[in-house]
């Protein structure tokens, strides 16, 4: 045999194992699997590094001196529990977002209601206005509530608790709308048709038999309200009137633009836990009250 | 009985036909009943979203106090004066254009970012879609989990490791010189825009991906195709419009980002919305606040209104 045909067996053995490995349907990822392994860690050891920069002894947020809970409470003027500003701050993210939460979510699910039994050109219309304001890039709504606020409504409003809350309620309804919606498609009429055939007047059937089947639905748009508030500072900084009007996230907007100790940090975990202890709670909830339904964790994320 | 069914007969038939002219069979309420449901709604977005973008014509469209510098709003339509805006306008394309640059690289930005975002949000999604096993839930959770964190604290932690002591440029520093990573670096705010934006690009194509059904790529498979060719000719079509809708939905918000600049870049590499944001608060400059909104609308009313057929689209064909 000469040389040639030798390489071109050997050539042919190495493109079977190489082609071969290719080829197999069951060989492991490992290409996929380390881009996804990188990936949650590149999305999420920096929130965890800056959680625990918020115990730095130092003044430094991206240099380790030592643990300490100074810019938690031990810092009798700067630290987050005792610096009267942040605490301020911290409040005023409660006062947003929980009446927010409560408001939009019901508009949203009146509106979702009657938007999914109300067909017709108006009915296209309101859908549409309100789907406009889902992909709406917030800037341009809080630029544009910010100019009504100032000048078409001079003498009637003016920016401040108020004016945040009706602009945080105009974004966050449609939330609402496309989680409730997306549940009564997935219900279809015939529980309240036949709960009406059984003799239950309209007020009844939609207390009675609507309302509770809505209810995981429900309760998961006032989690996702009620976090998207808190995390929220585009509109609610446009809207602020005045230092005593802006909530923890915009209070972190600014020091991370200024110098910003790690109290800064304090303040964004304390808006971590609240935003995930709210989220767990309505996943809980929304689990007990779909049961017997399909309910892994895919079902609520989807939403 | 019988005869209590005939008479009960012609009773029922008539509010049917009533309902069908309300739009929905087997119930019997008036024309109003459910639109009065969806009213407080409409009337809250007509006030408060419609009513906002006349404002914003009204005074993009208006003029500027001579004296004190503050814009003067006009409200009749007929009064309109496109004097601003068209001196807003120019600085994109006349003169010294300064605002040329920054619209360029907003475009350039959002491009490169969302290509970012779906390269390697594909491969995170089709790996969590795919080969999860196990490690599925966790792995769906860990994805969501961006959702729920603040993104000014996402951006903010990446500020804080891209200072000079930070540690990137301890790592960095290793192979190369240390790197002032904040001082207006392009590379710095697109990798910002993807680490934003990118969770938004994979829970589309993740739920796309998964309601593939596993015996079309065996058929595949079956008649003859390489994996290559099962992923060219079978998956990615299934996904493509997953792949546009995650597009449009990354690409929106980055058109009106001005905080990842704002803490991660500088002058340098100021974007659309940067310019909108300086001029919101600084006296004089409301007309023009209002002329680059319209701007910024004009752009992205396209992928948006594509984003809504789609999405009418796919329910309708459910």
């Amino acid at each position: 045999m000469s040389d040639a045909v030798l390489d071109r067996v050997s050539d042919r053995t190495q493109r079977t194992t190489v082609r071969g490995y290719l080829d197999n349907p069951w060989r492991k990822p490992r290409m996929l699997q380390a881009v996804t392994i990188a990936y949650l860690a590149w999305s999420l050891l920096p929130v965890l590094i800056a959680i625990v920069f918020s115990f730095n002894a130092g003044r430094s947020r991206s240099a380790w001196q030592g643990f300490s809970l100074r810019w938690w409470n031990g810092d009798p003027f700067d630290s987050l529990f005792r610096d009267e500003a942040l605490r301020a701050a911290m409040f005023h993210t409660f006062r947003l977002s929980i009446p927010t939460a409560i408001i939009a979510v019901g508009l949203g699910t009146a509106f979702a209601i009657g938007i999914d039994r109300w067909h017709g050109r108006p009915a296209r219309g309101a859908n549409f206005l309100m789907l406009l304001s889902f992909v709406l890039p917030e800037m341009i709504l809080g630029v544009s509530l910010f100019l009504l606020f100032t000048y078409l409504l001079k003498g009637v409003m003016s920016l401040g608790t108020l004016a945040q809350w009706l602009g945080l309620i105009t974004f966050q309804m449609s939330y609402a709308v496309v989680i409730v919606r997306a549940r009564l498609l997935s219900i279809g009429p015939e529980y309240e048709e036949a709960a009406m055939d059984l003799g239950a007047k309209p007020g009844q059937s939609l207390r009675r038999v609507l309302l509770p089947l809505l209810s995981p639905a429900i309760l998961a748009s006032v989690a996702v309200v009620f976090a998207d508030s808190v995390d929220d500072f585009v509109i609610v900084r446009y809207l602020s009137g005045g230092a005593d009007t802006e909530p923890l996230s915009v209070k972190i907007y600014s020091a991370a633009r200024a110098s910003p100790t790690p109290a800064v940090n304090a303040a964004a975990t304390v808006m971590l836990i609240s935003t995930m202890t709210v989220i767990l709670i309505g996943y809980l909830l929304y689990r007990r009250s779909s049961k017997g339904q399909n309910h892994d964790v895919t079902s609520f994320t989807q939403l | 009985m019988a005869s209590a069914g005939a008479t009960a007969e012609p009773t029922r038939q008539k509010p049917d036909r009533a309902d069908q002219a309300a739009g929905r069979g087997g119930a019997w309420f008036p024309g109003w009943y459910w639109p009065s449901f969806s009213l407080p709604g409409i009337v809250w977005l007509l006030v408060l979203f419609l009513l906002p973008f006349y404002t914003v014509l009204s005074v993009a469209f208006g003029t500027v106090d001579p004296l004190f510098r503050t814009p003067l709003p006009v409200y009749q339509p007929w009064y309109w004066s496109f004097e601003s805006f068209s001196t807003t306008s120019q600085k994109f394309y006349a003169g010294d254009s300064i605002y040329q640059q920054p619209l360029i690289r907003t475009f350039v930005f959002v491009l490169c970012a969302s290509v970012i975002c779906l390269v390697i949000g594909y491969a995170v999604a089709y790996y969590a879609a795919r080969y999860a096993g196990k490690y599925r839930v966790l792995i769906l959770v860990l994805l969501v989990s961006p959702f729920w964190i603040s993104y000014l604290m996402r951006i903010y932690a990446w500020q804080s490791l891209l200072q000079p002591d930070g540690y990137i440029n301890d790592i960095w520093s290793i192979v190369s010189e240390p790197v002032n990573w904040l001082a207006g670096r392009p590379v710095t705010v697109v990798l910002g825009l993807v680490y934003g934006y990118i969770p938004f690009m994979i829970l589309p194509l993740f739920g796309s991906l998964d309601r593939i059904d596993q015996s079309m790529l065996e058929a595949g498979r079956d008649l003859g195709a390489s994996p290559a060719q099962t992923f060219r000719r079978v998956t990615l079509p299934l996904s493509k419009p997953a792949i546009l809708a995650g597009i449009v939905i990354v690409s929106l918000p980055m058109f009106g980002d001005y905080y990842t600049n704002d803490l991660l870049g500088s002058q340098r590499t100021s974007m659309l919305g940067n310019l909108i944001n300086n001029s919101v608060f600084q006296s004089g400059q409301g007309p023009e606040a209002g002329s680059l909104t319209i701007v910024l609308m004009v752009i992205v009313v396209v992928p948006m209104l594509y984003y809504l057929r789609e999405t009418r689209r796919a329910a309708e064909g459910r």
